[in-house]
């Protein structure tokens, strides 16, 4: 079986062809770096997103802080994620880099803030 | 009233990084301007993460690419004055340039030896569209969405329908969807996205939002409060076939249907536009028409990605302390000229000799597959290169070496030959 995909590595969008048989990655073909050959991979198998969003902040300058989780996570949970980080606040100040959660849904996979907050 | 070696106006990405390079080339009198209440711009409200990864090596999210050009403005002690809007730019006999700002402390002038122009674009709104019906709440454009959700912390609606599908109204479809919103349909009157590939993907795919290319808004309904949209398939002249129109109910309504350079203070100052990228005429040095002043990043042409806004905004700094330093940034003068398929070109004009190896960025204003890209001058081919494929939503650049452009006789054109075509 061939599936065609759209590498979403970085902006170049590379048009990949990934060949499977019996659910496992044969080949990939058409990326122009090893991070697509393993997007084909992961995609075909596992996919994953790295999840972006914010989080309130209590006691801040501003309401929210910016968050990515620390590496990409199961497709299928970005809604729960979502659902979890909703119900999370953080007190200023929050630090670019500081991890606001340790363990996001059970993926031992951490959620970081993308800026800073000062306090108020 | 205060004098200063160099004002930047906008504090940007743009802006950031040609200040970082004006410093590192010896400027010590340079102010960046900036109507916000944080410097960064655009960057701080994109949390979305893709940034960065030709200039850093490393997937960042928007606020965290600001982060590390405002860190390298804070080690630099370049002062950023926030608050503050440039409202007039006026070049002066003398050859310096008039800023006059407005901010908390009331009017201020600035008299600049040197100005770089980094005030960014706006989003193309509802009444630069002329989208018929009425005018309810609930119609915003996808920015202002975004500023709404991911810095005010307000979702602006529960069913969307998106008008465009540039980057923006991509990412916003995603965003709204994990806030909770249901995104009907983006709408997109091309027969192809303008938005980058991977957000389609990733933005749309996704999350079984369609894309429905061909098709515009046609009515928006609604008294109070947007309750739907008509939308209709176009035809080949972009005109609405009235048999293929639908109604889709909705309460929001985001436009994602281009930017435009954000110029007054360009035209108040004189300063000749391109009427394609409706950014200034720079050659390349990124030097407008107006001697010592330069302009860079989404307010010279709009850039899909901002590596490429830091990259020309760190010509345009080094550019600025070159001419503070007196260097001669001028010469005999040749325009570059797009043709076949090319929209447009930056720089549109170079400065003969040329000191360095020439980076030419272009659009295309279709898809074409397997196309060459031919730099010409006159009948004469300089430079020639394949590409599998261009697309109008993706800036291209290529480097033409400087020994190529030696001994110019006349204008440089830069245009597409189509595979089977013979010239």
């Amino acid at each position: 079986m061939k599936r065609n995909l759209t590498c979403i590595v970085c902006p170049m969008g590379c048009q990949l062809e990934v060949e499977l048989e019996d659910g496992k990655v044969t080949r990939v073909t058409g990326n122009t770096c090893k991070r697509g050959e393993a997007y084909g991979i992961a995609e075909c198998t596992a996919p994953t997103r790295t999840l972006t969003t914010t989080v309130r902040v209590s006691g801040g300058t501003q309401p929210l802080v910016s968050v990515k989780t620390a590496a990409p996570i199961p497709k299928e949970l970005l809604f729960d994620a979502m659902k979890v980080l909703r119900k999370l606040t953080v007190a200023a100040p929050v630090a670019l880099g500081q991890v606001v959660m340790e363990d996001l849904c059970g993926t031992g996979i951490g959620v970081v803030a993308g800026k800073e907050v000062s306090a108020r | 009233m205060k004098e200063l070696d160099l004002v930047i106006i906008g504090g940007g990405p743009a802006g950031l990084a040609a200040a970082v390079s004006a410093y590192d080339a010896g400027v010590r009198s340079l102010l960046i301007l900036d109507r916000e209440q944080q410097a960064g711009g655009i960057l701080e409200q994109c949390i979305h993460n893709g940034f960065g990864l030709h200039r850093f090596g490393e997937e960042l999210t928007g606020p965290e690419y600001a982060a590390r050009y405002i860190d390298e403005v804070k080690k630099r002690e370049i002062p950023v004055q926030l608050e503050t809007m440039v409202l007039d730019l006026q070049p002066l006999p003398d050859g310096s340039k008039l800023v006059t700002a407005v901010s908390s402390g009331g009017m201020l002038e600035l008299k600049a030896k040197a100005v770089i122009l980094a005030m960014g674009c706006r989003e193309r709104s509802r009444g630069a569209l002329n989208i018929p019906g009425t005018r309810p709440a609930g119609i915003y454009t996808a920015g202002a969405a975004q500023k709404f959700v991911n810095i005010k912390g307000y979702l602006p609606g529960r069913r969307v329908v998106i008008l465009g599908s540039g980057d923006i109204g991509l990412i916003m479809a995603r965003r709204m969807t994990l806030e909770g919103a249901k995104v009907e349909a983006v709408c997109e009157l091309m027969p192809y996205s303008g938005g980058l590939n991977r957000n389609i993907v990733q933005c749309l795919e996704d999350f079984g939002i369609p894309l429905l290319l061909s098709h515009t808004i046609v009515e928006i309904h609604g008294k109070e409060r947007v309750t739907g949209v008509t939308i209709a398939q176009v035809d080949e002249n972009r005109r609405p076939i009235p048999e293929t129109r639908q109604e889709i109910p909705c309460d929001t309504v985001l436009l994602s249907c281009g930017l435009i350079p954000e110029n007054e203070l360009t035209t108040a100052a004189g300063i000749p536009l391109d009427p394609v990228t409706s950014g200034a005429v720079v050659d390349q040095y990124r030097q407008t028409g107006c001697p010592g002043v330069f302009a860079c990043g989404n307010v010279l042409h709009v850039h899909d990605l901002v590596d490429y806004v830091s990259e020309e905004a760190a010509l345009a700094g080094e550019s600025a302390a070159a001419w503070l330093r007196g260097e001669s940034l001028s010469g005999e003068s040749v325009s570059l000229i797009p043709k076949d398929g090319v929209r447009y070109l930056v720089p549109q004009q170079l400065r003969l000799p040329l000191k360095d190896d020439l980076r030419l960025y272009f659009r295309v204003g279709a898809i074409y597959d397997k196309a060459t890209v031919e730099v010409r001058c006159g009948e004469k081919l300089i430079f020639s290169r394949k590409r599998p494929r261009l697309v109008p939503g993706e800036m291209e650049s290529l480097v033409l070496k400087k020994s190529l452009l030696e001994g110019l006789d006349g204008p440089l054109t830069v245009g597409l030959s189509l595979e089977g075509e013979s010239k």
